[in-house]
């Protein structure tokens, strides 16, 4: 069972946790132990290296000058937004112990947000050839990873308390989709720090990690 | 060359080039970005020398094994 530490960023700039990631992909390249990062963002929208322009429903401009950033970043996927409320969990694992297989290594991360919202008596599923995690028609959480020497970063982003009117913004994933969330599902606040508690373990579960604090950021 | 990504992954498309025709490069230098279904992958060189030529520029797709760009070895 490989080690794994945990950090809880809490709120934090998606730059100042972007650098922190970056810090610990090369901490975890030249041998450090897996970490796994926790954090809220500020409303940010950030593009993957494959989003269209079309995939904004709000003109950048228009974003700016309401002071939401829009940042383009270094991972799959499409455009996707961050929002307080939202929780984002950024594995940085050595796939080189874990396995050289983007695909499982993707699976695994949607069965953490599976078994998360089982926890709620919530069930979730995947949808054919749609990366991300669905309740019914409507998307709950997303995903899109970088790889450096075989180590991962970036993750995944669930919607707990999200004020989804955000999403309106833009084209999530630039799917004609809905997002939830589970407030939405639950019809009341759903306590961050529980759901944080639960993914940990889920992420300990799935991966087969035995966890230990991390260093305070 | 694009390596193994796992299985079922048959293809990636040219995100990133790192580097140009031209540039000197280590073995495990980071040349290249690819991307697949929701992932980024950086491709190392895999040899050091000089970048002679890109094979497969951005935007353009590459099937797991195929040449990405040619490498004079370094003397």
């Amino acid at each position: 069972m490989d080690i794994c530490r945990v950090q809880d960023l809490r709120l934090i700039d998606y730059f100042k946790a972007w650098e922190c990631q970056k810090r610990i992909v090369s901490s975890v390249i030249n041998g450090g132990h897996h970490t796994l990062l926790l954090c809220e963002h500020p409303v940010v929208v950030t593009l993957g290296r494959v989003t269209p322009k079309e995939n904004f429903l709000t003109p950048p401009e228009e974003l700016e000058s309401r002071e939401i950033q829009i940042i383009a970043i270094d991972r799959g996927g499409d455009v996707t937004l961050h929002a307080p409320g939202q929780i984002v969990s950024y594995p940085i694992f050595n796939l080189l112990k874990i396995g050289k297989d983007l695909r499982a290594f993707l699976d695994h991360l949607e069965q953490v947000a599976i078994d998360l919202l089982q926890d709620f008596d919530i069930v979730a599923t995947r949808i054919f050839g749609q990366r991300g995690v669905w309740v019914g028609k409507e998307k709950i959480a997303s995903i899109g990873i970088g790889v450096r020497k075989w180590v991962s970063f970036h993750g995944m982003a669930i919607n707990v308390n999200t004020d989804l009117k955000y999403f309106s913004l833009i084209k999530p994933c630039g799917l004609d989709v809905q997002m939830t969330s589970l407030r939405k599902i639950l019809g009341k606040d759903i306590d961050l720090d529980l759901v944080k508690t639960l993914i940990i373990k889920r992420y300990a579960k799935n991966f087969n990690l035995h966890l230990i604090p991390g260093d305070p950021f | 060359m694009l390596p193994e990504l796992g299985e079922g992954i048959i293809k990636a498309v040219v995100a990133v080039w790192h580097v140009g025709p031209g540039e000197y490069v280590q073995a495990s230098d980071d040349v290249v970005e690819v991307v697949t279904d929701k992932a980024t992958f950086n491709v190392p060189a895999g040899q050091a020398g000089r970048i002679k030529e890109i094979l497969v520029k951005e935007g353009g797709e590459a099937k797991i094994g195929e040449a990405l760009a040619l490498i004079e070895f370094s003397t």
